[in-house]
């Protein structure tokens, strides 16, 4: 490793991005090894906000550790806690009621919506363009809106919890997600006009940042990284949880493998989500929203794993139990900290100023990274 | 043919620079479509949704009782220490002693808003408020006791 700042012996510079830079969204911080403005290798060097959340579950009950979990992976905090609750479900074996399975369904489809919103404002910005992200906040807005009278936060919900959800749904709920949905499809087209057509957005995206499909599996990409590179890697659609198998909607799949395949694999996912909705949004069943369970629960002796289809690929959660109310170990496998690792594979070679635009295709969301 | 192709490209560059202006103009001569809240000065009208979760409240009614029994559920409950249960020893009107709560203490500052404290409560007593604005000058001003001075347990709630 060199130092951190100066010239290599070989005479090439050494530069630093972040970790306080408003490209890398969080406390991400790269040395860069530049060769006049040609990259040469990029290091990140992580664990500026590492919180110890595995560490910290161990000493939380069950039903306690799964709010710890919605400050992972922020932007996507329904997958998160919908990935522990189902993974003490299988240690409980417990059935959870058809109605908090719909629920669940469709809170993490719209947060799903609402991830990838955040990302194309967020992505636009990195390369300089202002106004998307205002658009994409207002669909964003109203997504939050929904989940705040529902869950009652906009962010952090902690709604799924082991056995069900923790309320029943709003009674404005489907009017609101239909509204919504309404002024989805009305504005959507101004997503392509503004950004995806844009002459100088396109070439900023195409053949940069090129990931091919053996490489996409072997450094474990999953999620829209991985689906841009046409390897097929969608846990909804492979391992089938709660009642992703009676929905009709398809794995979105991009060969180019470049920045480009990798925007538009998440432009077409966010349409998925829409039909997922749209089938569900009128026929959600009547009956509990909460399966009764033990006030202290307690998991069996053994080791228990279960995965979800977060806005950014697979999150795992492993949890060994010896018995008793709180968990011996607890690892998750975050799609974040996979899907990095790639940056310098794919950087290598290319422009300075092209890497902003290669972070912002991959959807890094540094506490996921950390943990 | 190259001469063709080059003037085509700088056409559809142009264009597509075209229709993102056209899109800005509109929303520049829409002003209705304008969806941004105006925080502060709309605080007279702000309404959030019953159950957005602020902070954790006790409701007491006209006689200054609320429902609480001091069962420590919400204690357990509490993934941070958030709560404290403090009891005194009463003595009730057939002159038996009787335990009571004393203080609930309520560390706003550890609060994560997770709602399972209530969800744990079997009685009802405490609930989530709908405040938001919490910063404070000094953060002794955080840590709360929820039950009045003076109150006490409703009757008929065990």
């Amino acid at each position: 490793m060199f130092e951190e700042v100066g010239t290599t012996p070989e005479g090439d510079m050494i530069i630093n991005v972040g970790p306080q830079h408003p490209a890398t969204h969080g406390v991400l911080h790269l040395v860069i090894t530049l060769n006049g403005e040609t990259i040469k290798k990029v290091e990140p060097h992580l664990g500026y906000i590492h919180r110890s959340i595995e560490k910290m579950c161990e000493s939380l009950s069950y039903r306690q550790f799964i709010y710890v979990t919605s400050r992972m992976d922020y932007l996507s905090a329904h997958m998160n806690n919908h990935a522990c609750a189902m993974c003490v479900e299988k240690g409980l074996q417990v059935e959870i009621p058809p109605r908090a399975q719909v629920i669940r369904v469709l809170m993490s489809e719209l947060t799903r919506i609402a991830s990838h919103e955040l990302w194309w404002g967020a992505m636009a910005m990195d390369l300089g363009a202002f106004t998307p992200f205002f658009h994409a906040f207002r669909e964003r807005e109203s997504i939050n809106d929904i989940m705040e009278e529902t869950c009652g936060a906009r962010l952090t919900m902690n709604y799924m919890v082991p056995g069900g959800v923790m309320h029943d749904l709003h009674p404005n709920f489907q009017q609101r997600v239909k509204a919504f949905m309404k002024l989805y499809k009305k504005k959507i087209h101004e997503y392509d006009e503004m950004v995806t057509g844009n002459i100088i957005f396109q070439n900023r995206m195409k053949n940069v940042g090129v990931l091919s499909a053996n490489d996409a599996i072997s450094y474990g990409c999953t999620g829209p990284t991985a689906r841009g590179s046409g390897v097929s890697s969608d846990i909804r659609k492979l391992y089938p949880y709660e009642i992703y198998n009676t929905l009709e909607f398809d794995e979105v799949l991009e060969t180019g493998g470049d920045s480009f395949a990798r925007y538009m694999v998440r432009i077409r996912e966010m349409q998925q989500s829409i039909r997922i909705i749209e089938q569900l949004i009128d026929n959600i069943p009547e009956g509990d929203f909460q399966t009764k369970t033990k006030a202290v629960l307690k998991l069996p002796k053994g080791e228990f794993y279960s995965r979800v289809e977060t806005a950014r690929g697979e999150l795992g959660v492993y949890i060994v139990s010896e018995g008793g109310t709180t968990p011996y170990r607890i690892k998750f496998r975050s799609p974040g900290f996979s899907n990095l690792s790639v940056l310098n594979h794919i950087s290598k070679g290319s422009k300075l100023g092209d890497l902003v635009a290669m972070m912002g295709t991959l959807d890094l969301v540094i506490p996921d990274i950390d943990r | 043919m190259f001469i063709k192709k080059y003037i085509q490209d700088i056409w559809g560059a142009v264009k597509s620079l075209l229709t993102g202006m056209r899109r800005t103009m509109y929303y520049f001569t829409h002003h209705k479509e304008i969806i941004t809240e105006q925080y502060p000065d709309n605080r007279d009208t702000l309404q959030l949704p019953e159950r957005f979760k602020g902070e954790v409240v006790m409701p007491h009614d006209e006689n200054n009782e609320h429902r609480c029994t001091g069962c420590q559920a919400c204690e357990l409950a509490c993934p941070n220490g958030t709560i404290k249960v403090i009891f005194k020893n009463e003595i009730n009107a057939e002159g038996k002693k009787k335990k009571a709560i004393d203080k609930l203490v309520y560390h706003l500052e550890l609060c994560t808003m997770c709602n399972l404290c209530i969800e744990a409560c079997p009685s009802d007593a405490i609930k989530m408020a709908q405040t938001f604005e919490h910063s404070v000058f000094d953060r002794n001003e955080l840590t709360k006791i929820l039950n009045n001075p003076g109150s006490k347990i409703m009757e008929g709630v065990e």
